[in-house]
């Protein structure tokens, strides 16, 4: 009986903090058109989500692209195919492990500075000092971070792609001296448009998902230290697990 | 002077010189009763103190007048508005009349001190830049900043902070400037200019300000009419020197900073040596904050 009665505690819980996303969400996307005005308020946002995360982006980019050349190589060679290592390593960047790989990598690094910035907003009173100046924080604060966010995840994406095939190159044909033109070739031939519209899209739902959490969880977040903490780790927890849902989802809606 | 007891405060006389009015409110949270029953009222062009010991909602009164929480019932009118009637925009159409000094400064602290002081000027006008400047730059003098107007908030003091915010505030001419606790854990140089500031602003361009304080002394200079808050509502008004010179028990332990009196220094609690004899002497059993004993 309890354990039924807390069941529908959680979900009728969970639907409500769904609804409350959602209301916050409309109330965000009615300031961005008003944001995007001001373009250096965005571009600022942008710079903090997006290009302090570079080197982790590229670093991690870098190992997941030698890593996966390692693998196919290995795998590869088994079937006399290494040559289609490049093939091989740039749909697994481009469809899958790039756009993952950056919304979680994002999620840690840009996802809880933003849950912090806002929380702490919150907790030293700036946030209420906007509105008493009449300024409504969603429009100056919370709607360019999101947008910054949004902007930042495919661009981050790209990066995170090119500098694993980067490392896939450089493991597969200067290590393991697989043909350089062979490893280029057929990479062009079998990728398809469709290939990178697939990362694209994907890159830009997890960007969106990732920032509204980043953003929501920040402005809502209990005005203390603990609450901070618990909303920055509520952040990574849900950025996290909904990117490999939608991911799955948005898989199955490519195939 | 007047006991709220046995003399509420009535509807102010000269209704048009009334720019704050707070009548009966009463406000709740969790249970607990913040307000039961508030009335005060913030003449034009005054400085009105509201006194009272720690935790008997003095903070939790500005909201109320700010907007930022709402009367469960009662009236809260701000330059004749009531507050609960007010959609957004016209809330904020009626914050653009006011200014407010937080207890903690509440800077934004991705500017400097310079655009923190632009800031209202630049999201509610659109002034040029060099006009910008100028304002700015006038304000910052005043409190005796402009040299720190390259600082970021980081690299203020608790005063300089304290000055940069009110600079912040009265830097789109409000008619009425609420300052919560504005003397708090300054040196005894940054209270005096605070003070001299505030009675400056009050003189010179007849700002109405409210005061929200517990430094009995400092309002006493400075205020016209001071209140008394304990237990959710007002229990003295008046003067300074009619405070001073009143014989009310509550009054008196509030002014001469008595422990013992109507209002308890003590949080509810069972006997300290019962408490202390009965509890394992290896896991003391803490209370729990707002459990009651």
């Amino acid at each position: 009986m309890s354990t039924a009665v807390a069941q529908d505690g959680f979900i009728l819980g969970s639907l409500a903090r769904v609804g409350r996303t959602a209301i916050f969400l409309l109330k965000v996307l009615a300031q961005c058109g008003r944001v995007l005005g001001r373009p250096s308020l965005v571009v600022n946002q942008i710079y903090n989500a997006g290009g302090r995360s570079l080197v982790i982006i590229m670093l991690s980019g870098l190992f997941t692209g030698m890593v996966l050349a390692l693998l196919g190589f290995t795998l590869l060679q088994r079937f006399g195919s290494e040559d289609a290592l490049g093939f091989a390593a740039a749909l697994a960047l481009l469809k899958e492990l790039g756009p993952v790989l950056t919304a979680l990598l994002f999620a840690g690094r840009a996802g809880t500075a933003l849950t912090s910035e806002i929380g702490l907003m919150r907790a030293t009173d700036q946030l209420t000092a906007m509105q008493m100046m009449a300024v409504d924080p969603l429009r100056y604060v919370v709607a360019p971070r999101f947008l910054g966010g949004v902007i930042s995840m495919p661009l981050l994406n790209a990066v995170y792609c090119m500098v694993g095939l980067f490392g896939a190159h450089l493991v597969g044909v200067r290590m393991m001296r697989i043909d350089n033109g062979s490893f280029w070739s057929q990479m062009q031939s079998a990728v398809a448009l469709r290939d990178v519209t697939e990362g694209i899209v994907k890159s830009l739902a997890f960007g969106f998902i990732c920032s509204l959490i980043a953003v929501y969880e920040g402005y809502h977040s209990e005005p203390t230290a603990e609450g901070v903490g618990l909303a920055t780790t509520r952040t990574v927890v849900a950025s996290s697990v909904l990117t490999l849902l939608l991911d799955y989802m948005l898989t199955a809606a490519f195939l | 002077m007047t006991d709220s007891n046995t003399a509420p405060v009535a509807d102010p006389v000269g209704a048009g010189d009334v720019v704050v009015d707070v009548r009966d409110a009463h406000y709740s949270v969790g249970g607990r009763e913040i307000f039961s029953g508030l009335s005060l009222h913030a003449m034009k062009g005054q400085i009105t103190a509201v006194m009272g010991p720690s935790g008997t909602g003095k903070t939790t009164l500005l909201r109320l007048i700010t907007a930022q929480i709402h009367a469960q019932t009662g009236q809260v009118m701000v330059f004749g508005e009531n507050l609960a009637e007010l959609n957004r925009g016209q809330l904020f159409a009626l914050r653009r009349r006011m200014g407010m000094l937080f207890q903690n400064s509440a800077l934004l602290t991705d500017i400097n001190v310079f655009e923190n002081v632009a800031f209202p000027l630049r999201e509610h006008t659109d002034l040029p830049e060099s006009l910008i400047r100028n304002l700015v730059l006038t304000r910052l003098n005043a409190v005796g900043l402009r040299g720190a107007a390259a600082l970021m908030p980081a690299e203020l003091s608790g005063g300089m902070a304290r000055r940069v915010a009110l600079a912040r505030a009265v830097v789109m001419d409000p008619e009425l400037l609420i300052y919560d606790e504005p003397f708090v854990g300054l040196d005894p140089i940054a209270r005096g200019v605070i003070m001299r500031l505030v009675q400056q602003l009050n003189q010179a361009l007849g700002i109405t300000s409210i005061i929200v304080s517990h430094d009995v002394r400092e309002l006493a200079k400075i205020a016209h009419r001071s209140y008394l808050m304990a237990a959710g509502k007002i229990v003295a008004e008046g003067t300074p020197e009619e405070l001073a010179a009143s014989q009310s028990p509550i009054v008196r332990q509030f002014m001469s900073g008595d422990p013992d009196g109507p209002s308890p220094f003590h949080y509810p609690a069972r006997d300290l040596a019962n408490q202390l004899l009965s509890d394992p002497p290896t896991k003391a059993r803490l209370p729990v904050p707002g459990a009651r004993p």
